[in-house]
């Protein structure tokens, strides 16, 4: 019942953030799931006592495998589908708590969490990096297909 | 066309693409990447240099090194989506040069966003089901939902009176805080911390954290910085923000 919960409010919170975000209205219900697949991860992960930064990084990968599957099929930019499903994961409660507790004098908190934000948002970053190089190792033998970030090396070695 | 005549076209479009869409929040290298795609299409040797603030682009001896100013950054990502479908089209052959650049004007001066009372909406139900990924209260959900509603009102109004980003986002995590404290005092919500953060969420900087971190690992380091700054600065002003009603409290 409590992961149900979880998976429809994830779902919808993420989908609700496209909006703002000006996502593709087509693509708003893939965000959706991609968000709540994402966060499902990172809070089965926690429920399981793992580090919330393995959580995150497990939650982002999952995110940026999805968002590769979706992107080819429905030819739309990945970004659009890994900006709205790292929504639900980005510590954006914590980047808050943290400048909270430097107004309110608390340092030594406000280090604290601001570490675990920014740790955070390393393991986000790392897990969609690495998704994304991990999945296009698959795929390279079957399309011509690079990520992005492959290619703009390649360019810059080529230049 | 004269082939100086076709350079000048390209470099205008290039910066055109990159500017349009470092303004709508993409990642550096994805921004460079379209770029240099888009060159290598039109038989061009480019190189650009791409921040936060700004795109220097050169064609090699043969034309001026273009510049281009970025002075406004938001995330919209449907432009970030008709851009590269412009930038596929031309990499393919299917578009010229001149309707590539005619489509991108248009991108620049079209206003894709949904209706404003929508997005106002959405930001109320995204804050309200916030609440519950945080194990927050459910008798907190409307308290939330107001919170999110008027907090990303705020930010709108305060974005078009001023201009000042900063100062919208303090503005805006205030009445977050206003109306989630004033929810506590009058008996509709009971945890003022759950509420505050969920209705802020609409507002935190999270995408502007990763990205900065995205950058800094495909090497634009001044890119990730500055990108990194601009979400300190954010960050900073919400919490700046909910700060001073806490301190009231």
């Amino acid at each position: 019942m409590e992961y149900l919960v979880q998976l429809v409010f994830s779902f919808l919170a993420t989908a609700s953030l496209c909006v703002i975000f000006n996502a593709p209205v087509k693509a708003i219900p893939y965000c959706g799931l991609v968000g709540a697949a994402g966060w499902m991860i990172y809070y089965i992960a926690l429920e399981e006592q793992l580090a919330e930064v393995i959580a995150a990084f497990l939650g982002a990968f999952f995110v940026a495998v999805c968002a590769q599957g979706y992107a080819r099929r429905l030819k739309t930019p990945m970004i659009v589908f890994i900006v709205s499903g790292i929504i639900p994961l980005v510590p954006g409660g914590l980047a808050y708590n943290t400048m909270r507790y430097f107004v309110e004098q608390n340092y030594t908190l406000g280090l604290e969490t601001g570490i675990r934000a920014f740790l955070i948002s390393g393991a986000i970053a790392m897990g969609i990096v690495f998704s994304e190089v991990i999945f296009q190792l698959f795929v390279k033998f079957m399309t011509k297909g690079r990520t992005s970030m492959q290619s703009f090396i390649r360019n810059k070695r080529r230049l | 066309m004269t082939n100086e005549k076709k350079d000048e076209l390209a470099l205008d479009c290039l910066l055109l693409a990159g500017q349009i869409m470092m303004e709508s929040g993409a990642e550096t290298y994805r921004v460079e990447d379209t770029m240099l795609r888009m060159a290598r299409s039109q038989n061009l040797d480019a190189q650009s240099y791409v921040t936060p603030t700004g795109i220097i682009l050169s064609l090699g001896e043969k034309q001026k090194t273009k510049i281009i100013s970025i002075s406004s950054r938001i995330t919209d990502l449907y432009k970030i989506a008709k851009v590269n479908e412009v930038s596929r089209k031309l990499t393919l052959k299917i578009i010229t040069l001149d309707e590539a650049y005619d489509e991108l004007r248009f991108i620049q001066k079209t206003n894709y966003f949904l209706p404003i009372w929508l997005q106002i909406f959405m930001s109320a139900v995204s804050s309200a089901c916030f609440l519950i990924l945080f194990r927050g209260n459910w008798t907190d959900m409307p308290a939330a939902f107001l919170a999110g509603g008027a907090g990303y009102l705020a930010l709108l109004l305060m974005q078009h009176l001023t201009k000042v980003k900063f100062f919208s986002e303090f503005f805006a995590s205030f009445v977050v805080a206003l109306v989630a404290f004033l929810a506590v005092t009058s008996g509709y919500g009971n945890e003022l911390d759950k509420i505050i953060i969920s209705g802020v969420m609409p507002l935190v900087p999270g995408i502007l954290i990763t990205n900065a971190v995205r950058d800094l690992m495909a090497g634009h380091l001044t890119a990730g910085i500055a990108k990194g700054t601009e979400a300190f600065l954010t960050a900073f002003a919400i919490g700046s923000g909910v700060a001073i009603v806490v301190a009231i409290h």
